[in-house]
């Protein structure tokens, strides 16, 4: 094709030939240009959203659910700088994002223009790579290569910038046949000989376990790790990013570890003699106190990113690679030191473990006041709304409660911010999970604090028929921070206290975004009410549930503490067991 | 703490030198020393950077280099196996009484006198960070007005260039 067009034409084609179909953005001055042709694409549908990080999220929820590269746009200057939250957001939590900014025209980068931001240093700590375009015959390329490294490899957001100048000159259109990036090769195929020495080690084990990061499901690897778990015969936790990536009910699954997570995942990890790490990354919510996590395990680490190995703990086995290859691989060497008569005796291991799983199953105490537990109410909307749904969570206490009391059977069903621990994410992300899988249920799973941060975003679902609900655990606080004030600041409640109960009347907002507004106080109405809820699929819905305040998340290790001192409620600690 | 000095190939492209840069001072490493010149491959730069770091994080930000995207290849260069040099131009006070004796001491550093004023001499010198130190330590009681150093450039020793195979594949991470 040599025919003349824009830079904006141009930059609308790349993304049809990215595959692009979806986009969440808000236009502006610098990106105007774009904006015009976009207008005309048959192909492309642009989300009108009614905040630059509301676009972000949004795309991020959509990479989850569509299994495609999330793609959010904003103009220059404020419009770029809205979009840094998720970016970093999606850069901690591996999200494939390419977010597109408009830039002020060349000849005034520099000046301190109107709206100008620098957004490529800004966020250059925060993306995987970035792009400034200031040439319009540069634009099919630099498009190009963004879906390409925010999709392989260890996924990311990738920025691409392009000055205003560029999106009006003219030039012609040609879309790459081939990548050209001489610094970027990432390891797809694992070392054999590394892998063979994985399996060895774990039939020598006694207590293996399967320590299983959000890579496994970035990777795709949920089906064969379970054929590898379910071979070996090896208990199985799942990190927060990991929710999904192993089906709760199996009975090989240990629950979630970390700061949060279940006595018996907890336990796994650290009576373990062997961690079979798989696509995570040793974080201090999982690890707690370093020095003292799992002190007994050899550790086989798996990763697409070679910088996650060693950067924590140190890896005996190290295995480079994509756990869609690596996992297959691991089950092969695996089943050849079976048929040799090498098997692993994982007999006391286990009976270890269950009498820590039977023994401290996770729960809450209902109030005694007749009001309604949170715990109960998430239990209830994950049973209710079946594990063919799909949640998204804000941050704080809720989404640790939707983390544990949900079962998720299957990958992407649980979307977070993990990493970054962004309050605000769930209605935006809730909104762009919906427009990847509109068959299916998106459930916002929100707090008071967190859902005043993004919820004008409901009128953005509203508007285009995105119809989310939204499960508001409405305590009139920033609950997760007042759980710490009661634990570690002597219950001095210092700004935590968002008086929310009434103001503002949720219900009331619901319906003045045009959604369904419901309400909840009691626990003999929480069914009827989520029924209520599944059934009106004309609108968003968001349902008000007046919970208690004074509900906390157990089991809970304080930050900094060791795993060994988890408390299952307050000052209670679990019998480990007479075998330490 | 050690130092180490790593040999950066990078694709000469805007904005690489505030990404390696960035990237030292985020993970909390603090660059000794930094020089950046073109190579004998048109589009493909050189950095020369000595940090001062335990040999374990020195891996982490190794691996953390690889990851951007228009970093092609590090190495780390030994002291023993390559050679190292850095350039210093120092300007001394000097008059009829001292200026012999500057002149003695920079003939015997094998350095240079590059300009000359009535009461000042300014000298280059080339050498590796000892004996660069070594020559300022001499020159100090006459009186230094002025002193500038570059970052230290290093190439290894023997026949391999760094740029033989200067983009392999399977050394690039994720």
């Amino acid at each position: 094709m040599s025919e003349q067009i824009t830079g904006a034409q141009s930059l609308v084609h790349s993304l049809e030939s990215a595959g692009v179909t979806d986009i969440f953005g808000i236009p502006g001055g610098a990106i105007l240009p774009l904006y015009d042709p976009l207008m005309d694409s048959s192909q492309i549908r642009h989300i009108l959203v009614r905040h630059e990080q509301g676009a972000g999220h949004a795309a991020e929820g959509y990479a989850y659910t569509s299994g495609k590269v999330g793609v959010c746009m904003a103009t220059s200057g404020p419009g770029a700088t809205n979009l840094v939250t998720p970016i970093a957001d999606a850069n901690m939590d591996s999200v494939p994002l390419v977010a597109i900014t408009g830039q002020v025209s060349s000849s005034f980068i520099g000046t301190d223009a109107f709206q100008e931001a620098d957004i490529r240093g800004i966020t250059m700590p925060i993306t995987k790579h970035s792009f400034l375009v200031t040439n319009p015959d540069e634009i099919p390329r630099a498009i190009a290569e963004a879906f390409h490294l925010a999709s392989t490899g260890r996924p990311g957001p990738v920025l691409v910038d392009v000055s205003k100048d560029a999106l009006q000159a003219m030039t012609t259109f040609e879309w790459p046949t081939s990548i050209d990036l001489p610094g970027y090769h990432p390891v797809t195929r694992p070392h054999a000989k590394q892998v063979r020495e994985a399996a060895r080690m774990i039939v020598d084990a006694k207590a293996p376990v399967l320590y299983v990061g959000g890579g496994v499901i970035r990777a795709g690897a949920s089906d064969s790790l379970r054929k590898l778990a379910e071979i070996a015969g090896i208990p199985v936790v799942t990190t927060l990013m990991a929710r999904g990536a192993f089906p709760d009910t199996h009975p090989q699954h240990m629950g979630m570890p970390g700061m949060h997570g279940s006595v018996s995942a907890v336990g796994a990890l650290q009576k373990s003699d062997l961690l079979i790490t798989l696509g995570a990354r040793f974080d201090d919510r999982v690890t707690g106190k370093l020095s003292t996590f799992a002190p007994n395990a050899a550790v086989i680490h798996a990763d697409i990113d070679p910088a996650e190995i060693g950067k924590n703990r140190h890896a005996d086995v190290p295995i480079v690679g994509d756990l869609s290859e690596i996992i297959p691989e691991l089950i092969v060497a695996l089943e050849a030191e079976f048929e040799a008569g090498r098997r692993g005796d994982y007999g006391a291991w286990w009976q270890q473990l269950t009498r820590l799983k039977e023994t401290y199953p996770l729960g809450y105490d209902q109030p005694s006041d007749g009001s309604l537990s949170p715990q109960y109410v998430i239990t209830r909307l994950g049973e209710i709304s079946g594990s063919d749904s799909i949640f998204a969570a804000g941050v704080g206490q809720h989404q640790m409660w939707a983390a544990q009391f949900i079962n998720y059977e299957k990958p992407n069903t649980w979307i977070n911010s993990g990493g970054l621990g962004t309050m605000g994410f769930a209605v935006p992300a809730a909104m762009g999970a919906k427009v990847g899988a509109p068959d299916k249920t998106v459930w916002a799973v929100d707090g008071d604090g967190c859902f005043q941060m993004t919820n004008q975003e409901l009128v953005t679902c509203t508007i285009n028929e995105i119809p989310i609900k939204v499960a508001l655990m409405n305590n009139s606080s920033l609950g997760m921070v007042r759980q710490w004030q009661t634990l570690f600041y002597n219950s001095r409640y210092s700004n935590t206290d968002l008086h929310s109960y009434r103001i503002p009347d949720f219900v009331k907002l619901a319906d003045a975004y045009g959604c369904h507004g419901l309400r909840c106080e009691s626990p003999d109405q929480v069914d009827a009410t989520i029924e209520k809820a599944l059934s009106l699929n004309d609108a968003p819905v968001v349902i008000d549930f007046i919970v208690h305040r004074d509900a906390m998340v157990w089991p809970m290790v304080a930050a900094g503490a060791s795993n060994d001192d988890i408390q299952i409620a307050r000052d209670l600690a679990p019998e480990w067991g007479s075998d330490d | 703490m050690s130092r180490h000095t790593l040999s950066v190939l990078v694709e000469n492209k805007p904005g690489v030198l505030a990404r390696v840069a960035s990237l030292f001072s985020r993970r909390g490493f603090n660059i000794e020393s930094l020089a950046v010149g073109p190579t004998e491959i048109a589009d493909i730069s050189r950095m020369t950077i000595v940090v001062n770091v335990e040999d374990s994080p020195l891996e982490q930000v190794t691996k953390q280099l690889n990851k951007l995207i228009n970093v092609l290849k590090i190495v780390e260069l030994d002291p023993e196996s390559s050679v190292q040099r850095e350039i210093m131009l120092v300007k001394v006070r000097s008059d009829n009484e001292s200026r012999s004796s500057i002149l003695e001491t920079v003939q015997m550093f094998r350095a240079k006198v590059v300009d000359v004023a009535p009461d000042a001499l300014t000298i280059e010198a080339t050498g590796n960070h000892d004996k660069l130190i070594a020559l300022l330590k001499v020159l100090e009681p006459f009186g230094v007005k002025e002193l500038v150093q570059s970052g230290l450039v290093a190439v290894g020793r023997g026949a391999r260039s760094i740029t033989d195979r200067s983009v392999r594949p399977a050394e690039k991470g994720a």
